[in-house]
């Protein structure tokens, strides 16, 4: 089934210390079910914002816009119905949440999105292929959501909730930080087999070109102070491989500079 | 961070499918598991309200009963006991004790108690009951709301013993224990019935002048349970005591004597509630305990007093060479909670862990900790004290860790973990450290935390409602604590902490 997701004239602002700062600055994008959108921009161009805010952090504000996942505006809702309206989220920082099993979080997951408990029998076969596919150690699901797992762990475990959850939509931010040759490879492969299965639409919000190497952007995006500036195919990204940035900064500031 | 290397294909294809197999099995009985937790879960709370236990019983003895101690009423208690002399003794030494010491000026807030306003000793029947059916009506309709008989029934207990008021009104223990030595009855009954066991051990791991309510219980002590354990005997099954007040402005003083022989091991677990009125009672138990040689005790306790009740309880054990004792502490209701409970390490390589949760809500104060005393050398103790506070509750670690010079090789480790729940609420951790020996290993680490936003939010974020997220991250920090308990208080106590956690998600 085409699902479709529209972001429409996005604002949204952070509290800061220095007092009330606009992030995303009129976003508008359109994204249908099967289509992989490469998200490529600067520090702190506001990315990371657009994906929490799509996702319904606290943190940010929206101030004007709307988010449509066919036709319902997701920016009404609490990110638990976002969840279950299907969006997905994997986060670049995963939070530990000390002594909840692995296990226990996945099904509650589970049953909460699709609004009722699996099936045991095929859900353990599903979690346990899925992990073994993520060549994850058994032991994984006894361990406590996130704690003490590293870098890699975190992003493996993040793309098993992607295979398990099954979202119209979903949002990878910088999945690919962190990780080595080996970790970036099984963890795209996770992604691709997930999309293979389920054909959501994908919006993949990254800093470095690497991670297209494995998972192919349909479409790839220039996004710089708070919007999106530029539009192209793949070739885009090998293009700012080449060039950088640079181009597509205010003068005076370099790629590094992280508003956030 | 590095990234591990988790992938087994490198491992030979035998061990792969035994860890698939193994995974299996793990994965089909946590779903088990879960799923009867759920349905357990759902019929609890849909069964509870917001405090449960807060109903009382018909009240005739504790109408009649009057209030307030003197010399007088000690003397009284003692005599409707047909106590021996000895005792009596320790009784007028407890109440000067009382009188000598002074009220603590720190910790909880005392200055509205009076030892006055309770009522010191309520008989709520002649004799003790043989069976459930002997209880008037009421008061076994309460221990079925409690849901005691039915797990003695379902035998997830060893014995039980059912103290109401100041007595224990029924106490059993399984034929085949009884058979091994095992003794298990109210202390009142083991004074009349093996008063040299009772005189050898009585006061000499908590002084009758330890503290003022050790000797207020010393002096009008009455129920609580008496344990021995033989030599290598070991009580699979906890024994169980269940603690009810009825009466208001009780004043409930059960004095609890546990003896492990060498080698032995038992595991005591205690219950406690109250109905809720206006006037305070008062809980103020002295419970000792002899880890003999090798043996082995685990005490636990869940402690949901209802919000008007002073709960000051002295807890300690003497703990001889390689032996090994368990505190299990939560303490969820009661108005003021003061507990520290105490292993003193006197023999080589024994061994001791507190395991302590606290939940300080509304108008709540929990003081509480654990005192470690090492006497000998290779001992160890460890603690693990949580908090949890909400609503402007305050909650305290108050804690002792004492090593004497000689005491070689011993080791302690200490956690304090406080999760606040809202900022009006408080967390304080008062650590006193006395080490007087230079080989020793020492461990400290405490943490304040909030839950976070960010952890609300990822859980959110998977379909998870706020509820149920903040349900969770609080059931997860227990966590360490709660997987000690027996399964039934285990819920009882992730029952309790959701319950409280209530109306807490803004």
């Amino acid at each position: 089934m085409q699902h479709t997701l529209e972001i429409k004239d996005l604002h949204a602002a952070v509290e800061t210390k220095e007092g009330r700062k606009e992030i995303l600055k009129g976003v508008n994008l359109t994204v249908h079910s099967g289509e992989t959108h490469a998200i490529m921009g600067p520090n702190g161009s506001g990315k990371s914002t657009l994906a929490y805010t799509l996702a319904g952090h606290p943190k940010y504000e929206v101030e004007s816009g709307q988010a449509l996942l066919d036709g319902e505006d997701l920016l009404k809702m609490k990110p638990d119905e976002r969840a279950k309206a299907g969006l997905f989220l994997a986060m670049q920082y995963p939070v530990e949440v000390p002594g909840v099993s692995m296990t226990n979080f996945l099904r509650t997951a589970k049953t909460e999105v699709d609004g009722k408990a699996p099936a045991i029998r095929s859900w353990v076969k599903d979690l346990q292929g899925s992990m073994k596919k993520l060549r994850m150690d058994p032991k994984f699901a006894q361990r406590s959501v996130n704690e003490g797992f590293s870098g890699g762990e975190k992003k493996r475990a993040e793309v098993l909730q992607l295979e398990l959850l099954k979202p119209k939509f979903a949002i990878l931010d910088e999945t690919d930080s962190g990780l080595d040759v080996d970790a970036l490879r099984i963890v795209s492969e996770g992604v691709n087999r997930a999309k293979e299965d389920n054909d959501f639409g994908i919006l993949m919000v990254t800093h470095y070109t690497r991670i297209l190497r494995y998972i192919k952007p349909d479409i790839v995006h220039v996004f710089a102070d708070g919007r999106f500036i530029k539009t192209g195919g793949p070739e885009l990204a090998d293009e700012l491989e080449e060039t950088g940035y640079d181009q597509y900064l205010p003068e005076g500031s370099d790629s590094e500079s992280a508003l956030a | 961070m590095a990234e591990k290397t988790t992938d087994s294909s490198a491992s030979a294809a035998g061990t792969k499918q035994a860890a698939d197999v193994e995974m299996s099995q793990y994965v089909a009985d946590r779903e088990r598991v879960n799923e009867d937790k759920i349905k357990q879960d759902d019929k609890i709370i849909s069964e509870f309200g917001e405090y449960s236990y807060g109903w009382h019983d018909s009240d005739a003895a504790g109408e009649a009963a009057k209030k307030g101690i003197s010399e007088e009423v000690v003397r009284e208690i003692s005599a409707d006991k047909h106590e021996p002399q000895w005792m009596l003794d320790y009784r007028l030494a407890g109440y000067k004790a009382f009188l000598d010491k002074p009220m603590p000026d720190w910790g909880v807030d005392l200055k509205g108690f009076n030892a006055q306003d309770f009522k010191y000793y309520v008989k709520p029947l002649d004799k003790q009951a043989k069976s459930w059916d002997d209880l008037p009506p009421d008061i076994k309709n309460t221990y079925d709301r409690l849901g005691i008989p039915e797990a003695e029934k379902k035998r997830l207990v060893s014995g039980v013993a059912a103290q109401y008021e100041s007595e224990v009104i029924y106490n059993s223990i399984r034929e085949d224990l009884k058979a091994q030595g095992v003794i298990f009855l109210d202390t009142d009954a083991a004074v009349q019935q093996y008063p040299d066991l009772v005189k050898k051990y009585f006061t000499t791991v908590v002084p009758v002048d330890d503290n003022k309510f050790a000797g207020l219980n010393t002096a009008a002590w009455s129920g609580g349970s008496f344990v021995y354990v033989p030599k290598g005997v070991h009580v699979e099954i906890p024994l169980q005591a269940y603690f009810r007040i009825n009466t208001p402005a009780m004043g409930q003083f059960e004095r609890t004597l546990i003896i492990a022989d060498e080698g032995s091991y038992v595991h005591y677990v205690e219950g406690c509630t109250a109905p809720i009125y206006s006037q305070d009672s008062l809980h103020a138990a002295v419970v000792e305990i002899v880890v003999e040689k090798n043996a082995r005790v685990r005490y636990t306790t869940v402690q949901n007093w209802s919000n008007n009740v002073y709960n000051l309880v002295t807890q300690r054990a003497y703990v001889k060479e390689g032996g090994t004792m368990e505190w299990v502490d939560g303490n969820i209701g009661s108005k003021a909670t003061m507990k520290y409970p105490a292993c003193i390490l006197a023999g080589p390589y024994a061994k001791a862990e507190t395991m302590s949760i606290g939940f300080a809500g509304k108008g709540q104060y929990q003081d509480t900790g654990a005192k470690m005393i090492h006497l000998a050398p290779h001992t160890s103790s460890t603690i693990v004290a949580k908090s949890i506070s909400k609503d402007a509750g305050r909650s305290a670690y108050r804690g002792l860790v004492k090593i004497v010079k000689g005491a070689e090789g011993a080791h302690s480790s200490v956690v304090c973990d406080a999760l606040l729940v809202d900022d009006y609420s408080r967390s304080d951790t008062y650590p006193h450290v006395d080490v007087r020996e230079d080989d020793v290993t020492m461990a400290h680490e405490a943490t304040v935390s909030k839950v976070s936003e960010d952890q609300l939010f990822y859980l959110m974020s998977r379909g998870i409602e706020e509820k149920e997220a903040m349900g969770m991250i609080v059931r997860g920090f227990v966590e360490p604590i709660s997987k000690l308990l027996p399964m039934e208080y285990a819920l009882e106590l992730n029952r309790l902490v959701e319950l409280q956690m209530e109306g807490s998600v803004g």
